[in-house]
């Protein structure tokens, strides 16, 4: 896979079962995020294959992207529109402790509390795969606790997770491909 | 798709000062021209339509660096290329919503602007029908040259360097329906060109999206 002229990784191969998760490691520039993208269908491969149940995930991208919920490194929140109006699912907030902000306009957050609204959004999607780019970043200690929750829940139900991250992340049972 | 609109609107909603700023500019621009020509009602009446066309493509392009400069630096152009719908699919939704917050506008306040610029009232229809279609087509075109700009440096320039040579056919043939006592070859000449720009600009746009969020 390229960025621009540069060659970024080659050989990579994995698999995630129902319910498992994949947890990225490397150092910063080895391609975690470029992985995530080619996996979200964000960025094409230079060569090879990404199969969903055996078929060719990446031939239609608007149907590959409903199987997704996409975590980047920015968090994509609107200032101007309130916790609510980006996530209206109730149970989804709850999970990340955002309940009560529900009427608050996003710009009063702070970076951790957008952060978990973006996670919030990736919760209320009820997609089956996960792709998370440094979920914890600005997260607090109970916030990353609160997370392993989520996770163990999406994966209880039969969902599944890719992750980069340099922080532990509670992914028990995680398998780790290191870029 | 209508989400995505909805969401839009929203956000030109909660940012009303963008929105009403084009329509200023369209306002303040078009009212500098009796100020520089003086006020006799033959010279303006006979750059009125002109002055209204240059002006509302000109103020039409104001909000236009911003449709997906805003998407593009919070990380929101990954999750509407992650919402279900095609590339293309969401330029068409974006083009719509400019359309709505911009073009509609200026197209509702060009009527009072040509009537002050000494226009005779029985040629004002005529001005707003090929408005119509030349706001559409500003928001087609401006949307894809959005799009191919985006992440570019100097984007706000180079975008309006790429729309408005672009739109002259448009300007031309939308000026020749006011002025001409036979409207009807020019104004079937802007049917065609929004019907070529309908499918093919969101669809440029689309693969230009795609090849900036790569």
């Amino acid at each position: 896979m390229f960025r621009g002229e540069r060659l970024v990784f080659r050989d990579v191969g994995f698999a995630v079962p129902a319910g498992g998760a994949l947890l990225l490691r490397g150092p910063n520039g080895a391609g975690k995020s470029s992985l995530l993208r080619a996996v979200a269908g964000l960025t094409p491969l230079a060569a090879g294959r990404l199969l969903w149940n055996g078929e060719n995930a990446l031939d239609d991208l608007p149907t590959h992207a409903k199987r997704i919920a996409w975590l980047g490194h920015l968090d994509a929140v609107k200032l101007a529109l309130s916790v609510g109006e980006h996530v209206a699912d109730a149970a989804a907030l709850a999970a990340v402790g955002l309940e009560s902000f529900r009427d608050l306009p996003a710009k009063l957050l702070s970076a951790g509390q957008k952060r978990r609204l973006a996670l919030a959004r990736v919760i209320a999607s009820k997609a089956p795969l996960w792709l998370l780019d440094e979920p914890t970043n600005g997260l607090d200690t109970r916030s990353i606790a609160m997370l392993g929750a989520v996770f163990a829940r999406h994966m209880q139900g039969g969902g599944m997770i890719i992750a980069s991250t340099h922080t532990p992340l509670e992914l028990p049972e995680a398998g780790i491909l290191n870029l | 798709m209508r989400r995505l609109l909805a969401r839009e609107l929203r956000l030109a909603w909660r940012h009303a000062s963008d929105t009403a700023a084009a329509l200023l500019f369209f306002v303040i621009a078009a009212t500098l021209f009796p100020f520089a020509l003086g006020p006799d009602a033959r010279t303006l009446s006979a750059i009125a339509p002109g002055v209204v066309w240059v002006c509302a493509l000109l103020a039409a392009l104001l909000p236009l660096d911003r449709l997906f400069g805003a998407d593009f630096e919070d990380g929101s152009l990954d999750l509407l290329l992650l919402s279900g719908l095609s590339a293309g699919g969401v330029a068409a939704m974006k083009t719509l919503a400019h359309w709505l917050t911009t073009g509609l506008p200026l197209l509702l306040i060009a009527a009072p602007l040509a009537v002050m610029l000494r226009m005779p009232a029985e040629a004002v229809p005529m001005l707003l029908l090929t408005l119509l279609p030349g706001t559409m087509l500003l928001s087609l075109l401006g949307t894809m040259a959005g799009a191919i700009t985006l992440g570019a440096r100097r984007s706000a320039v180079l975008m309006p360097l790429i729309t408005l040579p672009l739109m002259i056919p448009v300007l031309i043939f939308g000026c020749a329906a006011v002025t001409s006592p036979h409207p009807e070859a020019p104004l079937l000449m802007l049917a065609a060109m929004l019907v070529l720009a309908l499918p093919l600009a969101p669809l440029a746009g689309g693969a230009a999206l795609r090849a900036a969020a790569e």
